[in-house]
Parts: C-alpha cells; sequence; structure tokens
C-alpha cells in the first residue's frame, strides 16, 4: 500500500507537470500583452520595450515556461499584473474562503446524499422514495446559477434573513462569518445533492437484492445489521467515486456561484483574472485547482481500496 | 425495519411480463419529445421574429400576442426561447456523443486489461480531469472567439474521463464474474469479451451517466453562455437569456423565468427517460420495480 501511495504521489506530480503545460501553452494564446497590461495604455514604446526585456516576453516560450514552472516549484507564483502584488499571499486568501465553502458544502453533499439514497432505496417505491427521486430531477434540473438567483431573491430580497453577496472574516463575529457562508452553502448543496443520492440509491438497490444479502438474512440477522453491514459497504463503493468526481464539481462550482455572490475566493479570483487578462494570476489559481483535485482523487481511490476487498493496489508492485 | 425492500425483492414471481412502458418512461419520453420537437422546429412554428428589436413592445407581460411576453429589447420571449433550445439541445447532445466515443472503449480497456494499459489511460485521464470542466471551459473560450461548436467540442473532451472512468469501475467488478471467466476458458477474443459480455452488462449503469451527461452538458454550456463566454447577443442561447435577464428579475421576472423552466422541463425529462430506460434493461432491478 505505501509503495502505491508513493508511486501516485510521483504520478501526481507528473499530472501537475503536464497540467502546467497545458495551462501555460493555453495562456500563451491569449491575445494580450503583459508589458503593456502592467504600464497601461498610454506608456511610451520604449518603456514597454525595456519592460518586455526585463519580464523575458521575447524569449522563446519554452524558455520562459522554465522560468514560470521554476519560480512555482520555489514558491514564487509571480506578480499579479492587474493588481500589482505577489500571487502567493493572494492565493493563500482566496483559497482560505473557497476551502471553507466547498468544506462545508462537501460534508453537507456526503451525509445528506448517502443517507438520502439509502432511506429511498429501503423505501423502494414508495412515498419517500418518489419524493427523493423528484427532489432529485429538481436538484439536476436546476442550473446552479438559477439556484443562486433563486436564493438572493427568497432569502436576501423576500425574507431579509441573508446578506445577498459578499464576505466577512470569521473575526468579524462567528454568527456574521456564518450568515454570509449560507447562501452560497445552500446554492452548491442544491445543486450537488442529487448525483450522490441517485447513485447511492441505485447502488443500494442492487445490493439489497443480491444473494448474499438474502442469505445474510437467512441467516436471521437484524435487519440494521443486513443494511450496515452487509448492504451498505458495498453499495457506497461507487459512491466513493462519484464523491471525489464530486469534490472536483465543487471547485468548478464556486466559479458560477462565488461570482454570483461577490465571495472573494478561487473560483472569482479565476474569473476576475480572466475578464482582465492577469495571466500569472490565472495560470497560478489554475494550477492550485488542479493540485487540490489531484489529492482529492487520490484519497477517493484509496478509500475504494480500503472499502473493497477485491481489489488490492500494490501487488503488482511485489 | 424494511419489509418492503423484502417484499420487493422476493415478493414477485419473475412471471413473463408484457414489456410496458412505465409511468416514468412515458412523462420523460412526452417531455423530452415535446421540447426536442418544439425546440428544432423553432424557425417554422416560433410565432414572432427572434431578433426584432422594437422600443414600443418592451417588458410586455404574458398576453394573447406574445405568450410568454416579451423582453427589455421588445423580443418575444416564446420565439427566443424556442431559438434557444435548439442552440443547447444541439451543443448538449453533440458534446455527449464525442464523450461517449472516447471515453466508452478507453474505460473497457482499462478495466478488462489492467496493467500498464490501465495505468496509461487512467493517467492520461487525470490529467484531463485535472481541471474542472467549467475552468477548463473558461480557459479555452477566454483564448478563442467563442463559437458554440467550439463550446460542444470542449466540454465533451471535458467529459470523456468522466466516462471512462465509470466504465472502467463497473468493468472492474464485471470482470471477476464467472461468465467473463466462462467466456475466457471458451477463449473467446478480447474483443469479443469486452464488446459482448462486458459491454451489455455494463450498459445499464453508462445509460444513466449518458443521459444525465446531455443535461449536464446542456447546463456547463448555459453557465459558460451566464458568465459571458459562451454564445454571444444577439443569439439566444438559454443560458444567455437567463444572464441577460438577470437586472430585470424584480420588474420581469418572465423573461428569466422561461429559458430556465424550459431548460429544467428538458433535464427533468432526459433523466426521467433514462432512470425508465435504466430499469427497463436491467432485470434485476426491473424485477424489484413489479408495481403496476
Amino acid at each position: 500500500m505505501t509503495a502505491y501511495i508513493v508511486r501516485r504521489l510521483v504520478f501526481i506530480l507528473l499530472v501537475l507537470a503536464a497540467v502546467s503545460i497545458l495551462v501555460f501553452a493555453i495562456t500563451s494564446l491569449l491575445p494580450a500583452n503583459v508589458a503593456y497590461l502592467i504600464l497601461g495604455p498610454f506608456a511610451p514604446p520604449e518603456q514597454v520595450r525595456a519592460l518586455e526585456v526585463k519580464l523575458g516576453l521575447n524569449d522563446p516560450i519554452w524558455r520562459q515556461y522554465l522560468r514560470w514552472a521554476g519560480g512555482f516549484l520555489t514558491g514564487d507564483l509571480g506578480v499579479s499584473t492587474l493588481m500589482n502584488r505577489p500571487i502567493a499571499p493572494m492565493l493563500a486568501e482566496a483559497i482560505g474562503r473557497s476551502l471553507m465553502l466547498t468544506g462545508a458544502s462537501f460534508f453537507l453533499i456526503a451525509s445528506i446524499g448517502v443517507g438520502l439514497g439509502v432511506a429511498a432505496a429501503l423505501r423502494h417505491g414508495r412515498a419517500l422514495d418518489h419524493s427523493v427521486s423528484v427532489g432529485a430531477y429538481l436538484g439536476i434540473a436546476v442550473p446552479e446559477f438559477f439556484w443562486a438567483i433563486v436564493v438572493i431573491m427568497v432569502f436576501a430580497s423576500w425574507l431579509g434573513w441573508l446578506p445577498a453577496s459578499g464576505y466577512e472574516p470569521p473575526s468579524a463575529g462567528f454568527w456574521i462569518w456564518a450568515k454570509h457562508l449560507i447562501a452560497p452553502t445552500i446554492t452548491l448543496v442544491f445543486g450537488h445533492l442529487a448525483h450522490v443520492s441517485r447513485l447511492t440509491r441505485s447502488s443500494m438497490i442492487e445490493v439489497m437484492q443480491s444473494p448474499y444479502v438474502t442469505a445474510a438474512r437467512a441467516k436471521g440477522l437484524p435487519e440494521r445489521v443486513v443494511v450496515l453491514h452487509h448492504a451498505l459497504r458495498n453499495a457506497l463503493l461507487p459512491t466513493i467515486t462519484v464523491l471525489a468526481l464530486d469534490f472536483g464539481r465543487l471547485m468548478g462550482g464556486i466559479v458560477v456561484v462565488e461570482t454570483i455572490f461577490a465571495y472573494p475566493g478561487l473560483g472569482r479570483l479565476i474569473v476576475f483574472s480572466i475578464q482582465n487578462r492577469d495571466l500569472p494570476t490565472l495560470q497560478a489559481s489554475i494550477l492550485v485547482v488542479a493540485a487540490i483535485y489531484a489529492v482529492a482523487n487520490l484519497v477517493a481511490d484509496l478509500l475504494y481500496a480500503r472499502f473493497n476487498p477485491k481489489i488490492r493496489y500494490g501487488r503488482n508492485v511485489g | 425495519m424494511s419489509d418492503e425492500a423484502r417484499h420487493s425483492s422476493d415478493g414477485e414471481p419473475p412471471a413473463p411480463r408484457r414489456r410496458r412502458w412505465s409511468a416514468q418512461l412515458k412523462v420523460g419520453a412526452a417531455l423530452t419529445a415535446a421540447i426536442l420537437i418544439a425546440s428544432l422546429l423553432a424557425p417554422w412554428i416560433a410565432p414572432h421574429p427572434w431578433d426584432t428589436i422594437s422600443m414600443r413592445t418592451r417588458f410586455l407581460a404574458p398576453n394573447a400576442t406574445y405568450w410568454l411576453g416579451t423582453d427589455d429589447y421588445g423580443r418575444d420571449v416564446l420565439s427566443r426561447m424556442l431559438m434557444g433550445g435548439r442552440l443547447s439541445i444541439a451543443m448538449g447532445v453533440s458534446a455527449t456523443l464525442v464523450s461517449l466515443a472516447l471515453g466508452v472503449p478507453m474505460g473497457l480497456a482499462a478495466g478488462y486489461f489492467r496493467g500498464w494499459i490501465d495505468e496509461a489511460l487512467m493517467r492520461f485521464a487525470d490529467v484531463l480531469m485535472a481541471i474542472p470542466a467549467i475552468m477548463l471551459g473558461l480557459l479555452v473560450l477566454a483564448v478563442t472567439p467563442p463559437a458554440l461548436w467550439k463550446t460542444a467540442l470542449a466540454i465533451g473532451f471535458v467529459y470523456t474521463p468522466l466516462i471512462a472512468r465509470i466504465t472502467r469501475s463497473v468493468t472492474l467488478s464485471l470482470a471477476n464474474e464467472e461468465f467473463i471467466q466462462a467466456a475466457r476458458a471458451r477463449s473467446e477474443s478480447n474483443a469479443y469479451i469486452l464488446f459482448r459480455e462486458i459491454l451489455p452488462n455494463a450498459w445499464p449503469p453508462l445509460l444513466v451517466e449518458a443521459s444525465l451527461r446531455v443535461t449536464y452538458a446542456i447546463l456547463l454550456g448555459a453557465a459558460l453562455s451566464f458568465l459571458g463566454l459562451g454564445a454571444q447577443p444577439p443569439s439566444s442561447d438559454w443560458g444567455l437569456m437567463i444572464a441577460e435577464a438577470r437586472s430585470f428579475l424584480d420588474r420581469a421576472p418572465w423573461i428569466a423565468l422561461a429559458p430556465g423552466l424550459a431548460m429544467c422541463l428538458l433535464v427533468i425529462g432526459v433523466n426521467l427517460l433514462g432512470d425508465g430506460a435504466r430499469e427497463r434493461l436491467d432485470p434485476r432491478i426491473k424485477a424489484g420495480v413489479g408495481k403496476s
């Protein structure tokens, strides 16, 4: 298992290297002159040229990439061309805020999703099952940006319970901080719950009809033991893979949700840097998202192996 | 605790049933067909021109002439919604076809052959999946002038590894089953085992995934349009319509509601259809559904 983890970590680094090449290649196609962006549209041409030389913008593309990637490895993420400040601390703040949002949402999605899925499967064909299914359809059918608009209209405009947008740090007081988190969290949970509950339900139904569950019942085991110890373990296997995918979708979901709620996290930073052609910030943000996501995938695979005795990673490592 | 689960699993004898369509399938098919047909026929059935600006008809509430009202430029919301559906649906379906064509063979090969093929394919998938779909979409659409076929291609490519991973995990669990071992013992070819033995059994979860995928593609395309990086004005893609209507929610909610509702109904319809078809295809689940 340790050999497997080490191997995967090496692969993650390779994946990130591949992603960094991809991101750098795509962003270098952007029709923008960084020197102009820094100096403004009225800068004298000789000054622009001097800065181009200083930043190495006339070097071949591979040398620019190596310089950028090398800086990344030493913790120097460069300087935002728009805000003229180092990217690393700015990015760290944004990540912290986004993790609060995605962490709360992910916890709710996993627990509520699995709970609803199992409950629906056990009441297969009954009222509870049908209402969970209808709810899942709504959750899937309504796009995030539409949920966000509805949540703002209901909780901010009509009820006036929550602020329509913005962010306050925890130091401003727990309730004020939490209040700004609730609306975007609700939006994210609504939009992502359905996939988990649907998959848990369908695999649970399948497992509950399998011979070994019948055998466990025939042994006279209590239903609770059959469900929790025999069925759920296997039914959750596909759900684990999907939860990892869902974490990635959450990282994508924050793009739309943070933009609408003016929540200063990673997603908003990315949209902002695209709109303002702030290439260094864009490159660094996307690479960081890729890194977070890679680790989430590794954790999912390890959990999958942990819970599925049929699969032994690292067996062929010897 | 769950008597009904027990009843549903063995209460029904596996009597030969006439293969009637379930209510779920009927509703799903009706919804999907209605919106598909209306959208595809949009140029011929739209009651008004979708792009004619008229300042005298601005912000009209739904009425006899303009069934779904008019928008801030005085354009007919129903006509724009129908034309927008055409764009969104064509985009979603082509994106899904791209991802199925690429992802299913990848997942089958990875899950069945294991070893270095599995490693190579899944690590390639990791690179593609390392950037969340919407960010990859944003990245690509930021550098090229947006066009809908580019969005479709990009979304299809972005969703390929998801299809591949799900195909793989189904294949992994099927590969140890007895009927696969039997096929191997009969020394069937790999292609036969993959496409004749594994694929038909992997089909039900794939079908659910593909039906969801069309709708995700439509929603992702709409989100990109909503952020201003998808369809461009004066085009009437659903996401763009909602984005434009956002400022008028208090004054004229129908402008946003019409495309939002159309998208909802289509997505719900496709999902009902996918689920219904899944229960029909999977004999184990069908037996459990045994209710009128």
